[in-house]
């Protein structure tokens, strides 16, 4: 087997050595009844030829997105990863590294994390941002629980614009928790609607801007009466490239923000890995979950960088920690910061500005459709429309015309009571053809 | 010998600023076509303060990288011995089929029309996972191993609120042993923690179980093999207590490389395990993550597995992505899971076959017990006397008298090029060497990383505590000084603050 470089001499020689004769008398810990005597029935090994052929095929089933003329967002955003940026993340030294507990040979790691950190806290306007969560909607869920620590109250209220999918996986979290989840309705356009929850009992409100509709919000009042009320203000979002034109939720004094990095850096890899942003008010840093890396100086005096703040987590503070996470999204954040820096301030704001163009442009041309109603009025690349038809029929005939249209809110929320809401977005990706074959494939859909 | 240089380069390793301190805002390594001044439909909500983000063209961005990696060390360079992380080889045909355009260029949201062969990879996943396993159902969603280990629990606690127990079994028990993502987790998912205390042998006794249980019991999480590198001997009769008490069995599956192919956790009475893909299937650890961490259940836990889940209507396959009509538990994560696990994971799989994965716990279990014999007469191996898994757990008992102790044998191995092993973990074995080879090793590097730690032992045993003391010499960095960075939290750049005064890492 390819992969295994002992030989059969090597391993009569090793056990000699040993001194036993048989492979099992080194399992002779393991229940006799429990020890398999033969190998389990699944196939046996296979070369690359065969393997390739064998995951090509599976492969070849699907429609990738870009064989098609493509405007599904809600999450997961196509945009251009430029080639550099996988040949990097490739490279031995990044790709079959630990995480880096020994420091002195973990220095690449070290310094792209606290480069990535610094990029964050900069792009999302906030004082300090760990190492990265898995993803946008697991590191919402963390910063619900995180707010409850830091408020020592129960109750978490949702605005009726987070991504349902983010409100889920925050409900079975905190729950478990015995923490209360307030999911307010599904609105295009009201992310102030939890301010009227507000009390003595809740810990946070958590809102999205851009929300799942698209919709942007300044924050601002939202953030002043969460702080009035003793609670803070979460802002999580699905899209990152939106911060290099749209005022970040740092701006508007948000106290911890979250989201998902994959738009940059992060093919869509049907959902994952990707990369969750997490950042905070310096203050709330001892409460922060998950790793961060710090300067130090070595024993030369020299810059260097040490993962930091351990006793915050599992490894240190076992049950007491401020998260169980461990592993992370070492390589998509890398891949992150590499983007952003082949990017810049200059690149980012351009990229933004695209996208915010094609979206408009996307919106002009679904508006023209008869029994289509464009209902995000402010927005950055992704918008919801109101179709007369349902929303995940269109989809489904969209699809076989070889459009991807967006997604059906109803897929992602059945309760929402907006069967007939159809959330899309437009990236730098999508041509002028492609706004038109949508338009047209839409027309003939709804007809 | 030189020390300093002009240049602050150091042969071969080139000094490397942050790209905030060689970067500039006009700065781009991306040409992007220009946009057309299309009015904005902001509301008036732009950005107003700069980004202030560097930018570098691409051979800068290059450079600065590749100089980066230059400073880490990587399975891919030598010896990787972390007990309890399973750096193995990573097959690069993993990495080609996970960028295959068909998996990788696929949205988790995409009609299920166009997603068959995702749908169909993940049940082949799923397969292999349980038939190796011998459980009957899996939760591919979960991200990682910690987030499999919530995933478990929540089905435990999903499970015992069906049964109508939800208030009343609120204790989970933990060996002092368990990994800290064990308590860590259990305390999250809203259980309270009861540590069974460690024995001198490092094994879970029954009799310390039983002690522990009762009505209010919900689990106990036991790692399988344990920490301490070894195999629970009285695992099944553990398993039957705590099923007899009403309790349900998690097991940490990070150690699973052990016993792949040769055991099933099934057979063990296992109701819960995750399984890292990122350490017994070899995805890359890619310098932290990301990892998988597929949770394998039980009948009894089966019913209550997270959204999605695949369903299977005739030939197609759909996907149930809400709880209505369901008893699972709820939703782990946004999506579907690690997608790009799956398919380095899957590929890993056929590529050894049922033969070869029986092979690897072998290998791994053998190049274990072979460093464990090396080794013994010259350190102290605290359960030495019998035979380890595919861990070896030896601790500073021996050196420390000479005023050499782990954590300075571990910086001496850095000066001879190979990442030490994990150190002062299990907790309950003070001064802790946690090696663990793995399978992908060939005899020759073990026999060197051997004849290297008895040349350290011989060194310490000649009273050369400084030259540990002042280890690492050769790394690209000294000892860096954890205190500093705890009591003065420097966490990001900032303009103005960071641009003086720092020496930069150059050698």
């Amino acid at each position: 087997m390819r992969y295994l470089p002992l030989t059969d001499v090597d391993r009569e020689q090793m056990l000699k050595v040993i001194g036993t004769k048989n492979i099992d008398d080194l399992f002779v810990d393991v229940p006799k009844s429990a020890l398999l005597k033969d190998i389990v029935p699944l196939p046996k090994a296979q070369g690359e030829i065969e393997v390739h052929r064998h995951l090509q095929r599976l492969a070849e089933k699907n429609t990738p997105a870009g064989r098609t003329a493509f405007f599904l967002g809600a999450g997961a955003y196509r945009h251009h990863v430029p080639a550099s940026v996988d040949h990097l993340i490739q490279r031995s030294e990044f790709l079959t590294a630990y995480t880096p507990y020994q420091p002195e040979i973990a220095q690449g790691t070290l310094q792209a994390l606290y480069e990535f950190q610094s990029q964050v806290a900069q792009l999302l306007d906030m004082e300090v941002a760990n190492a990265s969560m898995y993803d946008g909607s697991t590191g919402c869920a963390e910063a619900a629980m995180m707010a409850a620590r830091v408020t020592k109250r129960k109750k978490i209220v949702f605005s009726g614009g987070v991504h349902p999918h983010y409100v889920d996986t925050a409900r079975t979290a905190c729950e478990a928790l015995g923490l209360e989840i307030v999911a307010l309705p599904a609105a295009v356009d009201d992310e102030a609607a939890v301010t009227k929850e507000l009390g003595a009992d809740v810990a946070a409100v958590i809102v999205q801007s851009p929300n799942v509709f698209g919709t942007v919000t300044d924050l601002t009042k939202i953030g002043e009466a969460a702080h009035g009320a003793g609670a803070l203000m979460v802002a999580t979002f699905t899209e990152c490239v939106s911060f290099g034109l749209i005022e970040p939720a740092g701006a508007y004094g948000a106290d911890i923000v979250c989201g998902e990095g994959q738009s940059i850096g992060n093919a869509l890899n049907f959902g994952g890995p990707y990369v969750g942003l997490f950042a905070v008010k310096e203050k709330y840093i001892r409460q922060m979950p998950g790793r961060v890396a710090g300067e130090t100086l070595d024993a030369d005096g020299k810059r260097g960088f040490v993962l930091t703040l351990s006793t915050r987590e599992q490894h240190i503070r076992r049950e007491k920690a401020t998260s169980n996470i461990c592993t992370n999204s070492g390589l998509c954040q890398l891949a992150w910061t590499i983007h952003m820096t082949l990017l810049g301030e200059e690149g980012l704001r351009k990229l933004a500005t695209l996208n915010h163009e094609k979206a408009i442009a996307l919106a002009d041309a679904l508006d023209k459709v008869s029994g289509v109603e464009v209902l995000t009025k402010r927005y950055f690349n992704e918008i919801a429309v109101l179709l007369k038809k349902t929303a995940q029929e269109v989809v489904d005939k969209l699809a076989d015309k070889g459009v991807i249209g967006g997604v059906a809110m109803s897929r992602l929320n059945p309760k929402a009571g907006m069967d007939n809401v159809l959330i899309t977005c437009a990236t730098e990706m999508n041509t002028d053809e492609d706004i038109a074959a949508y338009a047209k494939a839409l027309k003939e859909v709804l007809q | 010998m030189i020390t300093e240089t002009t240049s602050g380069n150091r042969g071969l390793l080139q000094a490397e600023p942050l790209i905030f301190e060689t970067g500039h805002a006009t700065g781009a390594g991306v040409d992007l076509p220009a946009p057309k001044g299309t009015p904005n439909k902001l509301g008036g909500l732009g950005r107003k303060a700069a980004l202030d983000l560097p930018g570098l063209s691409e051979p800068e961005t290059m450079r600065h990288f590749v100089r980066l990696s230059q400073r880490n060390y990587a399975i891919d360079l030598g010896l990787f011995p972390l007990g309890s992380c399973t750096m193995k080889h990573n097959p690069r045909l993993n990495e080609r089929a996970a960028r295959f355009e068909g998996f990788a260029d696929l949205h988790p949201l995409q009609p299920t029309s166009t997603i068959q062969g995702a749908l169909e990879l993940m049940d082949e996943l799923a397969h292999w996972l349980c038939t190796l396993t011998g459980m009957p159902a899996v939760a591919l969603s979960p991200k990682a191993g910690a987030h499999g280990e919530m995933c478990g629990m929540l089905a435990i606690k999903a499970a015992l609120a069906a049964r109508g127990e939800g208030d009343k079994r609120k204790r989970v028990l933990v060996p002092s042993s368990a990994h800290g993502t064990n308590p860590a987790t259990a305390a999250a998912a809203g259980f309270t923690v009861d540590e069974i205390p460690a024995r001198d042998d490092g094994r879970v006794h029954l009799d310390d179980v039983k002690a522990k249980l009762g009505p209010d019991v919900a689990a106990i999480m036991i790692t399988n093999p344990n920490t301490c590198g070894l195999f629970e001997p009285e695992i099944k009769n553990i398993a039957d207590a705590i099923h007899s008490a009403g309790a349900y069995f998690y097991c940490d599956g990070a150690n699973y490389n052990a016993i792949v192919g040769k055991v099933r956790p099934g057979d063990l009475g296992v109701d819960a395990m995750h399984i890292n893909l990122h350490k017994t299937f070899s995805t890359p650890h890619g310098g932290g993550g990301p990892g998988a961490g597929p949770t394998v259940l039980s009948a009894a836990l089966a019913p209550f597995a997270p959204v999605p889940h695949i369903v299977l209507r005739g030939e197609t396959r759909e996907l149930r992505e809400h709880m209505a009509g369901t008893q699972g538990f709820g939703r782990m994560c946004a999506f579907h899971g690690q997608m790009g696990m799956f398919t380095r994971a899957l590929t890993y799989m056929m590529s050894h076959g049922s033969d070869g994965l029986r092979q690897v716990a072998e290998d791994a279990v053998l190049n274990a017990n072979y460093l464990l014999a090396r080794l013994k007469p010259h350190f102290s191996a605290p359960f030495g006397e019998r035979p380890c898994m595919h861990e070896v757990l030896l601790d500073d008992s021996s050196i420390k008298p000479k005023g050499v102790e782990t954590i300075d044998m571990a910086k001496a191995l850095l000066d001879e090029g190979y990442h030490p092993f994990t150190t002062y973990f299990p907790l309950v074995v003070h001064g802790a060497m946690l090696i663990e080879p793995t399978e992908t090793e060939p005899k020759r590097e073990l026999d060197r990383f051997a004849d290297v730690m008895i040349a350290l032992a011989e060194r310490v045993k000649a009273g050369e505590v400084e030259f540990f003391k002042q280890a690492p010499k050769l790394t690209p960095m000294r000892r860096l000084d954890d205190t500093r960075a705890a009591r003065q939290p420097k966490l990001r750049w900032r303009r103005g603050q960071n641009d003086a005064g720092a020496k930069v890492a150059a050698e």
